[in-house]
């Protein structure tokens, strides 16, 4: 269960930092070439662009059973399904885009690729098991996959699977949450690497307070795949039993109760929702600064909030089932829990935005993500507050209401935010460019669409329109029809997202090291990133959003620069809106001067 | 068998190991092993006594102290100086509690 | 969870005054005391994994926690049905097991390595003298007609039906462990042949005694809580 491999670490101090070729653990990272080189790598970049490409086919085949089921839903009545087919579909759009995208997505794909390079690392702690999580999570994928074909066909039980109905139904239900439980294993691994590398492998200097907000996002969302996953792991086994073997736990007919599978599935479930929008926020947390070319607002209390959302995130899981059977009791307990995990997340938005204020905004692509983060976020997030008051769900609950606060806070926040973080880091995996001006009229028809799609989906639940359901009253065609010209518009755009990228990185410009200017360590490296990140552990005396007297990034790395000489936080900006540093603000450009407001002649911004 | 490493046994010395410090001597183990077999018959002895409710948490005290001398002799938790995994079984223990606890504010009041 | 993250690493305990650069590394150290290298990350890997084990079997206390609340007078009446003779043995062979873990752990580190070998066999004995015990216990209630979906059990009260499902899930599962944690087991017992365990390398040992110790420590509270209710 061990893994020693790969480049030893350097948590030393400078002069006795033994080089990452040397020590006992090292071992030079042999690349064979072909495809044969990327199916063996341990490399924790090539791995992350391994999980890349799995998770990006993944995404657009269940992007396409969504625009199936934009299409039948269109007008009242059947249109190019039957409702078993319906059924189907929404059963595998859910497995697919919350087991094999959104919850592996940013800790699979940047968690492996960014964050060693984000801590001064040159792997992640256990390479081996790494590439081992990978091969799990294709093996789930592809048990996942084979259910839909054998058998009897694609489970129609949605992604819940909820009792008794997952236990009678004819399709071969063993088969898929089997593969679920394979890609919990899959997770949990990922978070042990994850834990293991930010406790064991940071660069010398490389304090957990000075570490990037999205190492903090990555790190608490670790923990939650670790204490989590594993209740989903034996809820998934159970059904497994249950069905083969009819042990009774959750038939009723035996004296099982239903409603216990219903805990069990969302005491995981509901921390999966964390797992996937934490480690999200924490790269809003890195874009902010950088494209504001300003200090972050609230360090500490961001570290802070994506413990807290961690933690109580973990205690709501009851107000999936207000409506379900559930005592009152828990139902005020659970009410009063969900309207507490708000408050972090609030507080996230608001020093993001307060760490706009007065910066020097940078109109690239990747910060157009980042605002369209806040925008649907908050959105979604607001009408979880309607889901998550006991009366408000009763007439809420499994409407096309739910549907569109999920898509809102899912698709809105961590879809968003995962294009955003491709876009952002996209010079540094492919050392490449991407048209910048097509970029920004992809994300305009992406976000235009996805909104014509959406918004109907919260006038329709409140409406009364049922989530899950094949056909609909003639009331809701007009909102439907809507909806699905916004759906057909957003996936246009998608297609051009795409397109955008991955004509970039075949033919994009070559890209500089540091093309956003940011202060983190990942931008020390070349683009792309070499194979072995540094050849000594870089040694960190500075916050990972330090910029420069002339707005340039100085860099963390082994930065004596005067212009941040002698300080401690990690986003330090001058008084002239360039990056400057207040700390112990001896800066040449605010020396002499009395007043906290007076304003030089600005420096060159970049 | 004579223990070259350690003159102590039932304490563990911090004698220098890296990262683990010292480990107990096979005295040391076969001590908590009887602990553990003292303990076991103890559970079993209870068993027959007329309780009531009480005798679940008899057993669960029972079972959560040979829990502890496993975890702190035999796996080391004695000599662990990795913050983050002392703190780890407590870490499990309380998010068992809760999710167990909040369960019960369900079946409790239904 | 603030780490001592300023180098050196392990500057909280200063242990190794005449080793050769004084920050540390925190997941290396080398000790003058003996040429043992302590690998901390493969045992904080190990831990996690051992936490995610825990919770596994977490599910499935909730669940006979919350069936025995409901049904406590059917959970002791099924239990008498269970032999404590082979339950408190199996107990008394886990634990053993357990020692014997430790033993050849210690062995492997005082450079004797055919004790370590000796001790690491006998561990295997116990794991599977638990396993023939187990299949004992299991073959004799397939005989009694109380197996999960046997019609004999299904006319038994709702409380019954339960305690069995959960106890062969439970015992299932954990006997699966066991099986698992022999298997590698014996790889490590290769290892100690080939010279890739060695007591300047013991982790693997000691990563796959820990998870020894948890299967013991989970059987710790099944025991109880299947054989012993009152």
């Amino acid at each position: 269960m061990s893994d020693i491999t790969d480049a030893a670490h350097g948590s030393r101090a400078g002069a006795d930092a033994v080089p990452y070729g040397e020590g006992p653990y090292f071992r030079p990272t042999s690349i064979k070439p072909g495809i044969v080189g990327w199916l063996t790598t341990t490399n924790h970049k090539r791995i992350g662009i391994l999980y890349l490409t799995a998770i990006g086919t993944f995404f657009s085949i269940a992007v396409i059973f969504g625009l199936l089921m934009r299409i039948e839903e269109m007008f009242p009545g059947p249109q190019i399904m039957d409702a078993r087919t319906f059924d189907a579909l929404f059963t595998l759009h859910g497995i697919i885009q919350i087991f094999l995208v959104v919850i592996p997505g940013i800790p699979t794909i940047f968690g492996n690729f960014s964050l060693p390079t984000l801590i001064g690392a040159n792997d992640m702690a256990f390479p081996r098991l790494n590439l081992f999580s990978w091969y799990l999570f294709m093996t789930g994928a592809a048990i996942a996959a084979t259910s839909v074909f054998i058998n009897g066909g694609a489970p129609d039980t949605g992604w819940t699977f909820y009792v008794p109905f997952s236990l009678k139904t004819s399709v071969d239900v063993p088969m898929a949450t089997f593969a679920v439980f394979i890609l919990g294993m899959s997770s949990i691994l990922t978070g042990i690497n994850i834990v293991s590398t930010v406790h064991m492998l940071r660069a010398p200097g490389m304090k957990f307070s000075r570490m990037p907000l999205s190492v903090w996002g990555l790190y608490s969302t670790a923990w939650v795949q670790i204490l989590a996953t594993p209740i989903i792991g034996i809820t998934m086994l159970l059904i497994v039993v249950e069905r083969l073997f009819g042990i009774g736990v959750f038939d009723p007919t035996k004296g099982g109760d239903p409603l216990l599978y219903q805990h069990l599935f969302w005491i995981y479930s509901h921390p999966a929702v964390y797992i996937m929008i934490l480690p999200a926020m924490g790269i809003m947390s890195d874009l902010f600064p950088v494209f504001s070319r300003k200090n972050i607002f609230g360090y500490k209390m961001i570290a802070f909030s994506s413990l807290a959302i961690a933690s109580v995130g973990s205690l709501v899981w009851g107000h999936h089932m207000y409506v379900n059977g559930q005592s009152d009791t828990a139902g005020v307990v659970f009410s009063l829990l969900t309207f507490l995990v708000a408050v972090p997340s609030a507080i996230k938005v608001i020093n993001w935005l307060a760490t706009m204020y007065k910066g020097s905004i940078q109109i690239e692509a990747p910060f157009l993500y980042a605002l369209s983060f806040v925008f649907l976020f908050t959105i979604g997030g607001l009408s979880g507050l309607l889901l998550g008051g006991l009366s408000t769900d009763v007439q809420l609950h499994d409407t096309y209401f739910v549907v569109a606060h999920f898509h809102y806070i899912i698709f809105g926040g961590t879809g968003f935010g995962i294009f955003a973080a491709l876009y952002y880091w996209f010079p540094k995996m492919t050392g490449k460019m991407y048209a910048k001006r097509f970029a920004i009229i992809a994300w305009l028809v992406f976000f235009v669409g996805f909104n014509i799609f959406y918004f109907p989906y919260f006038v329709m639940g409140w409406e009364g329109m049922p989530r899950r359901y094949f056909d609909y009253p003639v009331k809701f065609a007009d909102l439907q029809f809507v909806s699905s010209i916004g759906a057909y518009i957003m996936v246009a755009g998608i297609a051009l997202v795409f397109g955008n990228l991955i004509r970039g990185a075949r033919k994009g410009e070559p890209a500089p090291a540091n093309p956003w200017q940011g202060a983190t360590l990942e931008w020390t490296l070349p683009s792309p990133a070499p194979l072995e990140n540094w050849e000594t552990p870089p040694i960190i005396t500075k916050g990972p959003y330090e910029f420069g007297l002339d707005g340039k990034a100085n860099g963390s790395a082994s930065g004596h620069s005067p212009a941040t000489e002698g300080r401690d936080g990690p986003y330090e900006f001058g008084s002239d809106g360039n990056a400057n540093g207040s700390a112990s603000g001896h800066s040449p450009a605010t020396e002499g001067r009395d007043g906290p407001f007076e304003f030089g002649a600005k420096e060159v911004e970049k | 068998m004579s223990d070259s490493a350690n003159t102590s046994e039932a304490d563990a010395t911090r004698v220098d190991h890296g990262g683990q410090s010292s480990h107990g001597s096979p005295r040391f183990y076969v001590a908590i092993w009887a602990a553990l077999v003292c303990l076991t018959a103890l559970t079993v002895t209870a068993a027959s006594w007329d309780l009531g409710w009480i005798a679940i948490l008899v057993v669960l005290a029972i079972a959560a102290t040979k829990s502890i001398l496993v975890l702190l002799g035999f796996m080391h938790l004695w000599w662990e100086d990795k913050l983050v995994i002392q703190l780890l079984i407590p870490i499990v223990l309380v998010t068992l509690t809760i999710f167990i606890g909040l369960t019960y504010t369900d079946i409790l009041y239904r | 969870m603030s780490n001592a993250a300023n180098p050196p690493g392990d500057a909280s305990a200063p242990r190794s005054p005449s080793s050769s650069a004084a920050p540390h590394s925190s997941d290396v150290s080398h000790s003058p005391h003996s040429t043992a290298v302590h690998d901390d990350r493969g045992r904080l890997g190990m831990w996690l994994f051992v936490s995610t084990e825990i919770l596994l079997f977490g599910g499935l206390f909730l669940l006979y926690s919350a069936y025995r609340w409901r049904h406590h007078a059917d959970f002791h009446a099924a239990s008498m049905l269970l032999d404590r003779v082979f339950g408190t043995t199996n107990t008394i062979v886990l634990i053993t097991s357990s020692l014997f873990v430790v033993l050849s752990i210690h062995w492997l580190r005082e450079r004797r390595l055919g004790l370590a070998k000796l001790f690491l066999g006998l561990t295997l004995l116990c794991g599977l003298t638990f396993l023939v015990i187990k299949g004992f216990e299991w073959g004799h209630k397939f005989e009694s007609g109380l197996y999960p979906n046997a019609p004999h059990l299904l006319s038994l009260p709702f409380g019954e039906i339960l305690y069995f499902g959960l106890y062969f899930s439970m015992t299932g599962l954990h006997a699966i462990h066991v099986i698992a944690g022999m298997t590698v087991f014996g790889f490590v017992f290769r290892g100690m042949s080939k010279g890739t365990v060695t007591a300047e390398r013991p982790i693997f040992l000691e990563n796959v005694g820990l998870f020894w110790h948890l299967v013991d420590i989970i059987w710790i509270f099944l025991f109880p809580l299947f054989y012993l209710i009152s």
